[in-house]
């Protein structure tokens, strides 16, 4: 009972990955893409973890934590692009 | 002893920088005179044991693991050849002495090359081994090619020098090719052992091609139709060298591979239509075109080819004589005998003629016939000299020509009664052919020393004042004329001692009887000079020359015919054609038009090659094969996530702006990690998600750093011909995937892993116990590539050369 709901929620969270990669290939703007892409990430968690309760492993739980990580830095990376056209600034630049 | 003579004269090279530099008051031809004269001495030496059919066999090992060693072998037809080149070497030192400046020219240069030349030709002539011969054979090229471009200054001898090479070392190597398969066909390199399975060979299925191989080296170096046309250009090199190699010695070392292989290639019959045949075109074509010339030294070079095609031709005669019964009886047998007296008479008479044309050269600052005349009176000796040397080419008595010429109408005459191979059809014609060229011969022979020596003398033409040369100068072709009228009087005497040892070596088969031990002097032939008032040789002289006088009577009437010729239809031009437009035109155009410099144009050819070569292979092999078994079942989500990867790929592949590009591989990156979690790799996905995430960043930054100019957000236009390639390489790596895991062969070792992960190397993490334990060896490698990418990338962003450059211009 629990492998099936499991299932039909990855199934789910697929559809919801799919669709936000809809967002992402059109959005018209890039905040909205940005917005998508991190959403992509919070959905690849919680697909990543279905599947270690599937595959009954723990093997998987580092891989939540760099992309909980990943997806938090490049959200912000992103975010800083947009508004300033630069990710790393230069001292020599102050 | 007897093999490193050969190299004597390159020992001998060795001191002649030194001598050159510091023996500055002695012109350097002194010393190098004593080499050759030491070895016409020592060669000399030889003439009783080889006149008496011994011959003399000497080897060195050069590489035996090979079974490649220098064997020096002197029968008679070496043993003359040697004779000839250190003779004619020694004459030719001398007349350079006088001809060359010790001051103004490069001496040390010359003698190091005409030394080198020496050894390389008498290797060629002594070796028999074939690839010493061939490596001789090539350092007579070489040498050749440097003593041509002598000076290099000018442009027509460097184009000369080029041309000669070119022609020559083409048919050097098609020469190899010949030797080799006459090798594996024979089963050894050694000439004697070829010869002595002759009768087996001819059924060998190369046997024709080994010869026309060999053929096209001969026909190269002797200048014969069509390939003389690099002798007339290579006369731009100094006169002493003209005189040597363009006459005497290495156009007739294509004359000595003929004589030497006609033992073993003369039962073929197409040896027999190619040597005769193209030897009579050459022979007809050289004295046609002698006539045509204005220049000195172009006239001796036609004549050169012409005389050597007759040569040629003769050899090819004497091959017939393999094919009749009892031919020591018949008439055929004259033939080699003829080749051989003419070649040591063209020796003496070209050689002479030669140094005269330079002694012209030299004291009147011309060698244009239309400037010269008159010299005669100014020249008395030279003329003399000319006049002897002259009168033997156009065949006259009482000089060595003449028996020679009468010789080769005795072997032509003969050949129209020979029935074999329907020679009696055409030998008519090859003796009509013979006639005019030698009409011809008498025409040049003249037009050569009475334009130059009577008439009228232009002085206001000449750019120096003409007067007699200086006896030194004159010494050596006064020994050659001399020789000239020695032959005619004593031809018995030459016979007994060169030419009947050099027969015997050319045509063994001819003279083995099995009772009686055979020597040279057995050979039953007597140079005549009077054959009798029957005898047609001689009605063919007179008419030789009645009509050769006439001809040359009225020669300012039709010697405007020549011009009729276009000068675009002759062989030069064709030379010049291929050169110039086939082989570098077109050459550079394909290159052009391959090599564009356009990256995606070279990945399009390596794509589609190797598309094209594994899919062929595939089916060639019929290796092509698929099957589901022991596939895993396919989940729904799985499916899904594969739509979300071609999606992202897709989206990749038609962006219209480049930043939705990165962010669709972002895409198909992160699908990809979700694909190794779902496949059970946590390492893989764990690695995979960092680096896409810093290869996205990457690629923002590159983004983000384009040039503004043409900063076009276009999208990647459509063109079929990538379309097609791209779906062909995944095509391909699909059917190979598929096939691949359809047929395995052997199973997979990941069960000894498995077993031993924890026992033997007492870890729990089996991916990277692999990658640190048991292939520890590729990790550190990755590493290094690591290291190395990021120096590299270091190096790139701080090390701006060329911008530091242009600020250092700027101050």
């Amino acid at each position: 009972m629990i492998e099936k709901i499991l299932l039909v929620s990855l199934v789910l969270f697929m559809i919801a990955i799919a669709l936000l990669l809809y967002r992402v290939i059109v959005g018209p703007s890039m905040p909205d893409r940005a917005i998508g892409l991190d959403t992509i990430g919070v959905n690849l968690i919680s697909s990543i973890a279905i599947v270690s309760i599937l595959l009954t492993t723990k093997a998987f739980l580092e891989a939540i934590l760099i992309l909980g990580i990943l997806a938090f830095i490049g959200t912000i990376a992103f975010s800083k692009y947009i508004e300033r056209g630069v990710i790393v600034e230069r001292k020599s630049n102050r | 002893m007897q093999v490193l003579a050969i190299f004597i004269p390159l020992l001998a090279a060795i001191f002649i920088p030194f001598l050159f530099r510091n023996v500055r008051t002695i012109h350097t031809g002194w010393f190098v005179l004593i080499v050759p004269i030491l070895l016409v001495g020592y060669y000399a030496t030889f003439i009783s044991r080889v006149m008496n059919g011994n011959d003399v066999l000497a080897s060195f090992n050069w590489i035996p693991s090979l079974n490649i060693s220098f064997i020096s072998y002197l029968d008679g037809l070496s043993l003359l050849f040697s004779l000839l080149i250190t003779g004619i070497g020694a004459l030719v030192v001398l007349y350079s002495i006088f001809y060359l400046d010790k001051t103004k020219e490069q001496l040390h240069n010359f003698y190091i090359y005409l030394l080198m030349f020496m050894t390389a030709m008498l290797g060629v002539v002594q070796s028999d081994h074939m690839i010493t011969l061939y490596l001789f054979w090539e350092l007579t090229s070489i040498s050749s090619f440097l003593l041509i471009a002598y000076w290099f200054q000018r442009d027509k001898s460097r184009f000369g020098a080029l041309k000669s090479m070119m022609i020559t070392v083409a048919g050097g190597l098609l020469m190899l090719g010949g030797f080799v398969l006459l090798a594996l066909m024979g089963g050894t390199y050694s000439i004697r052992e070829l010869v002595a399975q002759a009768p087996q060979l001819v059924n060998e299925s190369y046997f024709v091609l080994a010869l026309v191989l060999i053929l096209f080296g001969a026909f190269t170096k002797s200048a014969q139709f069509p390939f003389y046309i690099w002798l007339p250009d290579a006369m731009e090199a100094p006169t002493p060298v003209s005189a040597y190699l363009h006459s005497a010695t290495m156009v007739k070392a294509g004359i000595y591979l003929v004589a030497r292989f006609t033992p073993i290639f003369a039962a073929s019959e197409v040896w027999i239509w190619l040597v005769t045949g193209i030897g009579l075109l050459t022979l007809f074509w050289g004295s046609l075109f002698a006539v045509k010339q204005t220049d000195l030294k172009g006239i001796l070079a036609f004549s050169t080819v012409s005389q050597l095609g007759l040569i040629m031709a003769l050899l090819g005669a004497s091959a017939i004589a393999f094919h009749v019964e009892d031919a020591a009886n018949t008439v055929f047998k004259y033939a080699a005998f003829a080749a051989i007296f003419h070649l040591i008479n063209h020796a003496t008479f070209k050689g002479s003629l030669f140094m005269i044309a330079g002694i012209v050269d030299h004291e009147t600052g011309t060698r244009d016939i239309r400037k010269l005349g008159g010299l005669m009176s100014i020249m008395p000796l030279s003329f003399t000299v000319a006049l002897i040397s002259s009168l033997s080419m156009a065949g006259l008595p009482p000089f060595n020509g003449f028996l020679s010429k009468e010789m080769f109408l005795t072997a032509m005459l003969t050949l129209k009664d020979f029935e074999l191979f329907e020679f009696s059809t055409w030998g008519i014609l090859l003796l009509v052919i013979a006639v005019i060229a030698s009409i011809f011969t008498f025409v040049y022979s003249f037009y050569f020393v009475f334009k130059t020596f009577t008439g009228k003398l232009q002085a206001s033409e000449l750019p120096q004042k003409p007067h007699e040369a200086p006896i030194g100068m004159l010494v050596a072709p006064m020994i050659l004329a001399a020789l000239v009228v020695i032959i005619f009087f004593i031809p018995n005497l030459i016979g007994e001692v060169f030419i009947k040892p050099a027969v015997f070596a050319i045509q063994p088969f001819l003279y083995q009887d099995p009772f009686l031990q055979f020597t040279p002097a057995g050979i039953d032939i007597t140079v005549k000079a009077w054959h009798g008032f029957t005898a047609p040789e001689l009605w063919l002289t007179v008419c030789i020359v009645i009509v050769g006088a006439l001809l040359f009577t009225t020669l300012g009437k039709w010697q405007k015919l020549y011009r009729i010729q276009p000068a675009k239809l002759s062989l030069n031009t064709f030379y010049d054609f291929v050169m110039d437009g086939v082989l570098n035109r077109t050459m550079v155009n394909v290159s052009k038009r391959v090599m564009h410099g356009s990256m995606r144009h070279y990945l399009m050819y390596m794509f589609a090659a190797i598309c094209f070569i594994v899919i062929g292979t595939l089916f060639y092999k019929d290796a092509f094969k698929i099957s589901f078994e022991g596939a895993a079942p396919i989940e729904l989500y799985q499916l899904i996530l594969i739509i979300v990867l071609v999606l992202g790929t897709l989206t990749t592949l038609i962006a219209r702006s480049r930043i939705t590009a990165i962010v669709g591989l972002g895409a198909v990156g992160y699908t990809v990690a979700l694909f190794f979690v779902m496949f059970n790799a946590p390492d893989l996905a764990l690695t995979q998600l960092v680096i896409e995430t810093i290869s996205v960043a990457l690629f923002l930054l590159v983004f983000y750093h384009l040039p503004r100019l043409g900063k076009v957000q276009e999208y990647t236009p459509f063109r079929f011909r990538r379309l097609a390639v791209s779906i062909g390489i995944g095509a391909m790596v699909t059917l190979v995937a598929l096939s691949a895991h359809s047929q395995k062969l052997v199973d997979s070792i990941n069960q000894y892993y498995k077993d031993t992960v924890y026992s033997l190397a007492g870890g729990g993490n089996i991916v990277n116990v692999i990658l640190v334990d048991y292939r520890g060896f590729d990790t550190l490698f990755e590493i290094t590539v690591l290291g190395i990418a990021g120096m590299g990338i270091y190096a790139m962003i701080k090390l701006r050369l060329s911008r530091k450059e242009k600020t250092n211009e700027s101050e």
